[in-house]
């Protein structure tokens, strides 16, 4: 039987890579599957913490997780769209309108 | 040396592999790619974890629905790769350096916890992470929120129907 913390470990590297590319990627729609990297992490996290307690409610939480991503690719792509229409371009580097 | 510690160890690494492919593949397609085998080999491991009713909705959802939606946009925008890798301005260093210090602490909190899974009896265990037990729990307890997020989908099909429309 695997311990839990060897699961627990891993959600943590796999958040840790998926913060990692958010903050360094200057791609818009790398940063944005980064942030599905970290929102996997987390569901591991619910699905390992369900097995150890020998309770769905986690599986239930990761069910409600993969329900909001579907809705923030949709949303986030919509708006890396509409950005690359108006600007021409996808790096984050370079849509700093709103900057001071 | 059992066959469940080599299975997680090989989906693990796998996992972590293409993950870094993700954060490191100049390509947009290539980063996309190395995603859809990252979903695949975590619901690998939530099989492990007796979670196939999940695992299933993360090959079906992740690796199918939102990916296709992602190579899309890619297709759409044709990205070529990324013509220079981005300047390290200082707040990238900061933001890589905050990453790395935040797996350090992670991994030295949870290499104190000796967490184990929980041993069940065969009844309660052939029901675990059934699509019966977690359509009973989302449709009793958890039935306002399931209802919440029926809004939230529609409310993202809108707005991404909006946002990305150049003239209504």
């Amino acid at each position: 039987m695997v311990p839990i913390t060897y699961y627990l470990l891993l959600a943590a590297a796999l958040f840790c890579m998926g913060m990692f590319g958010v903050l360094v990627r200057t791609n818009a729609l790398v940063v944005f599957m980064c942030v599905e990297l970290m929102l996997n992490a987390v569901n591991l996290t619910f699905l390992a913490f369900s097995r150890m307690h020998g309770e769905g409610t986690g599986h239930v939480s990761a069910f409600f997780v993969i329900a909001v991503a579907a809705a923030e690719a949709a949303i986030g792509l919509a708006i890396v769209i509409a950005v690359f229409r108006s600007r021409g371009s996808v790096n984050v580097d370079d849509i700093r309108t709103m900057k001071h | 040396m059992n066959i469940e510690l080599v299975l997680f160890g090989v989906f693990a690494v796998m996992t972590l592999l293409s993950a870094g492919l993700v954060i490191t593949a100049r390509s947009p397609i290539n980063s996309a790619m190395a995603l859809v085998s990252t979903f695949f080999f975590l619901a690998g491991i939530y099989v492990l974890l007796w979670a196939h009713t999940v695992a299933a909705v993360q090959v079906l959802v992740y690796a199918g629905a939102i990916m296709v939606l992602f190579l899309f946009v890619i297709m759409l925008l044709n990205l070529g790769d990324a013509p220079h890798r981005g300047k390290p301005t200082v707040t990238r260093l900061l933001g890589g350096a905050s990453a790395l210090g935040l797996l350090a602490v992670l991994v030295v909190t949870l290499g104190r916890v000796n967490a184990q899974p929980a041993q069940l009896d065969a009844k309660s265990q052939a029901a675990f992470g059934t699509m019966a037990a977690i359509g009973q729990s989302i449709f009793t307890t958890w039935l306002l929120p399931f209802e919440a997020v029926s809004l939230l989908l529609l409310v993202a099909m809108v707005g991404a129907v909006v946002v990305a429309k150049s003239r209504i």
